[in-house]
């Protein structure tokens, strides 16, 4: 029968993502809740060092495909390998990251297994047993609560809103070596991963988020944002305004079609508040803007209000910002 | 080439959303629908490769009364067929019972290749293009970017954390689009005007061979228990003063309120 929470537990280029620490801690909270064990997937190559900091995150389990031909990430190879632990595992309940990865690979698998996906969850609920979760839907304009009626039971969580534990290097785990019938005959390979520029922080990820509008009044000037998210280690994000203009890269845009983000803190340079841009950061705990047009809709759902010109204000804020951070 | 795109009908994107009566879905009235803007990438796309390579694209949505509209936008946009797969009886807010009907809908063309946007905005759920590609056995490129077909093959770009992957393989696969793969035209009047003369066929899931059994509300996985508004959001505190003090005054909130300095 169903038994217990197993967490695929994604690593980029050896490492675990911020998101699956998340994803970890969260399952182990559900399997505590359940009074069942955590299990996790760690698919890759030259990964096995990873299981032991999943044991320290509370997995009692640890699935590890280690193998040559999925060094790189694969729909088809990673499916096949994460459909086989759950067989194994016959867990109730699978989590994964809501990440590129996450949402590529989860509804792959639970079509195979038949059973449903909720993606993207920003809550999960266990009453008297049974298992439900929140997901935003319209991009955070409405929020829906879902269940599920066979197991496992398949969410995605929402990077930046499930806290990660304190990992307890005294705990150990199972280690099973899973995968080994994976040959090299995927349907489709990644044949080359094109980094972005080094040392940038994704916006989804990011805990600040500095966003430009309109009013930066050109492409010369993003640097304004870029300057001030760096000084705040933060990533730099953009209204669609920007973006249709070609100012920046439309990776950057966030929005009801662009990316939804939910850091602890928002700025908001030169943005008029569309409702479309708020769909995608009004979930922000800390929202600030900064905007010439005092009745600019920005400053109805703002937690700090400065009406001024961001040319004169953003500059200075990041010279603080950087002040600050040397002493 | 035979080349699908599968589009859906969502709320404009400016739409104020009302919980329905029913406390677990929309109040639809008064909304006006659209065609998800993702699935115009992905129907542009589809559009462009026929120009290039030759043959037909067939645009199928499936949805309520709000469909056949979206349908007729696609033929304008380039489509030459549509079908409509009405969602009576289909579980719509399961994503594998959408997938499954789909994919029964695309067997039946056998397309050399399928679009979709990378996700409708609406239920948000990023998920029925990999569920068609699964359920076909077809391999998945999804938030893809940038995409070159010739001979049977694919190469396509997509979106993940900090940077691209380079994804290669072979056809038939389904692909989903996001924003940057191109710039969708804007119909024409005199596209709109042929788009009236176009087919555009009627169907149900049992045309496909499908029972309720295999995707009405019985088979779904999930059901949606309430639907909520999210809690609004208070106007907080303006900052007044000389930039200068501005500054100084938000920096000390970002200290000691905000704390993440
Ligand atoms: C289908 C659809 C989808 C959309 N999706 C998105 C989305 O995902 N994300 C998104 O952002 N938008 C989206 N939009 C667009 C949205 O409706 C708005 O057009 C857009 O958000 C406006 O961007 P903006 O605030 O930068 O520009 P504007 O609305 O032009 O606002 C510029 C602001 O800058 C201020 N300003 C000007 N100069 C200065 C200065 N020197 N100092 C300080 N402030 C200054 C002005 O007072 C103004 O408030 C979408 C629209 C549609 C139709």
């Amino acid at each position: 029968m169903a038994n217990g929470v197993l967490v695929f537990a994604e690593q980029r280029d050896g490492a675990f993502k911020k998101a699956t620490y998340e994803a970890l801690s969260e399952g182990h909270r559900l399997a505590a809740q359940l009074g069942q064990p955590l299990s996790a997937v760690i698919i890759g190559a030259n990964i096995g060092h990873l299981a032991t900091e999943a044991a320290h995150y509370g997995a009692s389990t640890v699935y590890v495909a280690d193998v040559v031909p999925l060094a790189k990430y694969s729909t088809d190879g990673y499916a096949k390998v994460l459909v086989e632990a759950i067989q194994t595992a016959q867990p109730g309940i699978v989590l994964a990251a809501a990440t590129a990865m996450g949402k590529d690979l989860m509804p792959r698998v639970t079509a195979r297994l038949d059973v449903s996906l909720a993606s993207d969850v920003t809550e999960t609920h266990i009453n008297d047993g049974v298992f439900t979760v929140v997901r935003p839907v319209y991009a955070g304009k409405a929020y829906a609560t879902v269940s599920f009626r066979r197991t496992p039971a398949a969410a995605t969580l929402r990077p930046n809103v499930f806290p990660a534990a304190t990992p307890d290097t005294s705990r150990t785990a199972e280690v099973k070596s899973i995968g080994a019938t994976i040959v090299d005959a995927l349907q489709a390979k990644v044949t080359d991963i094109l980094a972005a520029a080094k040392g940038k922080i994704e916006l989804t990820e990011a805990s600040i988020v500095v966003s430009g509008g309109r009013g930066i009044k050109g492409p010369e000037n993003y640097y304004l944002i870029q300057d001030l998210a760096d000084a705040l280690g933060g990533a730099a994000g953009a209204s669609r305004a920007v973006v249709d203009a070609g100012w920046v890269d439309h990776s950057h845009q966030v929005g009801q079609t662009g990316k939804t983000v939910s850091p602890t803190l928002y700025i908001a340079c030169g943005i008029s508040g569309a409702i479309q841009h708020l769909a995608g950061m009004s979930s922000s705990k800390f929202i600030v803007a900064i905007n010439k047009d005092p009745e600019a809709p920005i400053f109805k759902i703002a937690d700090y209000g400065i009406v001024g010109d961001l040319f004169e204000v953003v500059p200075r804020l990041t010279e603080q910002v950087k002040a600050l951070k040397r002493n | 080439m035979k080349i699908a795109v599968c589009i859906k009908a969502v709320p404009e994107t400016d739409t104020r959303i009302k919980i329905a009566a029913d406390g677990c879905s929309i109040d639809r009235a008064d909304v006006k629908f659209i065609i998800s803007p993702y699935d115009e990438f992905a129907l542009e796309e589809a559009v462009r490769l026929k120009e290039a390579k030759g043959g037909q694209v067939i645009a199928l949505a499936l949805g309520g009364d709000e469909v056949p509209n979206i349908l007729r936008e696609g033929l304008a946009r380039g489509a030459d067929e549509a079908i409509h797969i009405s969602s009576a009886g289909v579980a719509a807010d399961d994503p594998l019972c959408v997938g499954k009907t789909l994919a029964a809908a695309l067997k039946s063309i056998s397309p050399d290749i399928v679009f979709f946007g990378k996700h409708g905005v609406g239920g948000d759920n990023q998920q029925v293009h990999a569920i068609v590609a699964e359920k076909l056995g077809w391999p998945q490129v999804t938030v893809v970017t940038k995409l070159e077909v010739s001979d049977g093959r694919l190469r396509a770009e997509r979106e993940i954390e900090g940077g691209i992957e380079v994804v290669e393989t072979g056809l038939p696969a389904v692909i989903a689009a996001q924003k940057g793969l191109n710039e969708p035209r804007y119909p024409k009047l005199q596209s709109i005007m042929q788009a009236k003369k176009k087919p555009l066929a009627s169907k149900t899931f049992s045309d496909f061979g499908l029972s309720a059994a295999e995707v009405g509300p019985e088979a779904a996985g999930l059901v949606i228990t309430a639907l909520r508004l999210p809690p609004p959001r208070q106007a907080g505190r303006k900052i007044t003063g000389d930039p200068a003090q501005q500054t100084n005054e938000l920096l000390s909130a970002l200290q000691h309120e905000v704390k993440v300095i």
